[in-house]
C-alpha cells in the first residue's frame, strides 16, 4: 500500500505550541511518528551566564509560563541547598500553596484543551470557566495572574493575609462543587469514553522501559510522584500518589482530574496548618558547588542541575523538563492508530515544547 | 440602490474578524490568555472574534513571543498566506523586542524582525482584556487598509 507522510503541526489549531511531528500513514493508520523539536528554542540555560543567582529566578520563571511557580521553586531549593539557607517555614507553606494552585490551574486548562480535541467545546468552556476562579485567586495573592514571581532566593516576595486565605477557603470549596459534576461528564459521558477508552495504550512495562513521568506514569500503574520525596512543606502534609492502571487516555485523564481534587485539599490542608514567621531570609555571599534537585510539576518530574564556583553568576544551569521525558512514550503510542485519533494522543501526555525546548 | 457585494463583505470582516494564532518562541503564558479570552469569563465571541486554525481565513494574525531561525520561516510563511486586508499583533514583551530572553543566544528579537507589526501588546503576559482591545485597535487598521484601497484598487481576495 502507498505510503504518505502529512506533517502534524507547527502550526496545529488543537495545540497552541509548534510540536512538529511527521506522521507516516498507510490509509488512515500511523505507520511511524517521527518528532522535529526546536521551533521555540531560545537558550535560557546559557542565559544563566549572564545573570547574577538571584536574577535567573525570573529567567527560569520563563522556561514555561503555566507552570512557572514550580520552576522558581525549584531552582530555589537548589541555591538555598547550596548556600545552606533555612527557609523559614511559612515561606515553606506559601510556596506549597502557590505551587499546588498552578497544579490546579494547570491541570484544569490540560483538561479543557483535552474535551476540545475530541469536539466537546462546552465541556473545555465549563472548566475554563472554574479555572478562571483559580486565575482570580493568584492574582489577588500574588498580583498577576500567570506568571506570579512569588519565590526568591531564601523565601518568598510576599505574604497572604488571614482574611484572603478565609476568601481562598470559601472560594475552594466553590471550585469543588462546580468541578463535581464535570468530573462526572468527563468520566461517564458516552463521547468521552467513545474517543479515550483503549486509545493510546501504553502499559506498565512500556511506561517504565521508555522512562515516562508525571500522569503518563502514574495512568499506567506506577506509583511516583515527586512529592514523595517530601521537599518544602510536603513533609507535613497528607499525600498519596494518584494511581490509574489502565494506561490509556481515558486513565492519564483521570489521574489529572483526581488530582485536582487531592491539590485542593493539600491547599485546603496547608492554609490549616500555616505556621506563623518570617518570609524570608537575608541572602549574604555567592553559591558554591554543584547539586540536583526533583520537584514534581503538573506534568510530571522536573530535574535541576545546578554548578556555581562562587561568583555571582551560576555556571552550568541544566533542566530537565517533563514533556522531553514522555515523547519517547508518545512515539510508542502513535504507531497503529487512526490518524483522528492523533491529536487525542498527543495531547494526552501534556505536552509542553516550551519546557521542552526552553 | 444597488448591492454592493464588497461592501457587503468589507462590513464582514469589520463586524466578525477572524483570528489567527501562532506561538513563535513564548514561554506559554501569552498562549494560554489568548485562550483565556475564548473562555466564557471574557469570551470574545460576542464581538464577533473567532479563533481558526487556518491562516487563509483569518483577518488578524497574533503572535506571541520571539523569534528564532527556526521559526520565522514559519511565521512568515504563515504571514504570506493570508489574505489582504491584515494585521498583525505582537503579543507580550518578548513579541516586541525580546523581554527577557533578548540576550538568549538562539533568539532574533521581537516580531517586527520578521513581518510587519501592526499593534504592540506589552506586559508579561498582557491580560485578557489588553488582548482584546488589541484585536479592536487592529480592525481600526484593517478598516484604514480597506478604505485606502477603495480609493486605489479592488482588494486583493
Amino acid at each position: 500500500m502507498a505510503r504518505t507522510i502529512i506533517p502534524f503541526g507547527p502550526q496545529h489549531p488543537v495545540l497552541p505550541e509548534p510540536l512538529h511531528l511527521k506522521l507516516t500513514l498507510e490509509d488512515e493508520t500511523v505507520v511511524e511518528a517521527i518528532p522535529a523539536l526546536g521551533y521555540i528554542h531560545r537558550g535560557l540555560e546559557g542565559l544563566a551566564r549572564g545573570r547574577d543567582f538571584n536574577q535567573m529566578v525570573y529567567v527560569v520563571e520563563r522556561v514555561c509560563g503555566i507552570c512557572s511557580c514550580i520552576h522558581a521553586l525549584c531552582y530555589c531549593n537548589c541555591i538555598e541547598k547550596l548556600m545552606g539557607l533555612d527557609v523559614p517555614r511559612r515561606a515553606k507553606y506559601l510556596r506549597v500553596i502557590w505551587s499546588e494552585l498552578h497544579r490546579i490551574h494547570s491541570h484544569l486548562l490540560w483538561l479543557g484543551l483535552f474535551a476540545d480535541a475530541f469536539g466537546f467545546e462546552s465541556l473545555f468552556m465549563a472548566l475554563w470557566r472554574v479555572r478562571e476562579r483559580v486565575m482570580n485567586i493568584l492574582e489577588a495573592t500574588a498580583g498577576n495572574r500567570v506568571i506570579i514571581s512569588v519565590n526568591i532566593i531564601g523565601g518568598v516576595r510576599r505574604d497572604i493575609n488571614g482574611a484572603m486565605l478565609q476568601h481562598m477557603l470559601l472560594d475552594l470549596d466553590a471550585i469543588e462543587k462546580e468541578l463535581k459534576p464535570l468530573y462526572s461528564t468527563m468520566m461517564n459521558d458516552y463521547t468521552v469514553q467513545k474517543r479515550t477508552v483503549g486509545v493510546g495504550v501504553l502499559s506498565k512495562e512500556q511506561a517504565y522501559a521508555l522512562g515516562s513521568a508525571g500522569p503518563v506514569l502514574r495512568g499506567s500503574g506506577w506509583a511516583q510522584d515527586m512529592r514523595q520525596l517530601k521537599y518544602e512543606a510536603f513533609e507535613d502534609l497528607d499525600f498519596e500518589p494518584v494511581v490509574e492502571h489502565e494506561g490509556d487516555c481515558f486513565a492519564r485523564n483521570k489521574v489529572r482530574f483526581r488530582e485536582v481534587f487531592q491539590s485542593i485539599d493539600l491547599v485546603r490542608e496547608a492554609i490549616r496548618k500555616l505556621p506563623d514567621g518570617d518570609l524570608a531570609v537575608k541572602v549574604k555571599g555567592n553559591p558554591e558547588g554543584e547539586i540536583t534537585f526533583r520537584v514534581e510539576q503538573p506534568r510530571g518530574e522536573l530535574f535541576y542541575y545546578v554548578r556555581c564556583n562562587g561568583e555571582k553568576n551560576p555556571e552550568r544551569v541544566r533542566i530537565r523538563t517533563p514533556t522531553f521525558a514522555n515523547i519517547p512514550p508518545l512515539l510508542a503510542m502513535l504507531p497503529g492508530v487512526q490518524l483522528a485519533d492523533v491529536p487525542v494522543i498527543a495531547l494526552s501526555i501534556d505536552p509542553c515544547i516550551s519546557c521542552t525546548e526552553r | 440602490m444597488k448591492f454592493d457585494l464588497q461592501q457587503w463583505i468589507n462590513t464582514g470582516r469589520l463586524k466578525s474578524p477572524w483570528v489567527a494564532h501562532y506561538d513563535c518562541g513564548s514561554c506559554n503564558g501569552c498562549d494560554i490568555e489568548v485562550l483565556a479570552c475564548l473562555t466564557p469569563v471574557y469570551d470574545v465571541e460576542r464581538f464577533g472574534i473567532i479563533n481558526v486554525g487556518n491562516p487563509k481565513q483569518a483577518d488578524v494574525l497574533l503572535v506571541s513571543g520571539t523569534v528564532n531561525p527556526r521559526n520565522r520561516v514559519v511565521l512568515k510563511n504563515l504571514y504570506d498566506q493570508m489574505q489582504h486586508p491584515k494585521a498583525v499583533i505582537a503579543l507580550g514583551a518578548c513579541g516586541l523586542n525580546g523581554g527577557i530572553f533578548q540576550e538568549a543566544y538562539n533568539v532574533v528579537g521581537g516580531v517586527d524582525k520578521v513581518i510587519p507589526v501592526d499593534v504592540y501588546v506589552p506586559g508579561c503576559p498582557p491580560k485578557p482584556e489588553a488582548i482584546i482591545d488589541a484585536v479592536v485597535v487592529a480592525l481600526g487598521k484593517i478598516k484604514e487598509q480597506l478604505e485606502k484601497a477603495d480609493r486605489g484598487q479592488a482588494v486583493n481576495g
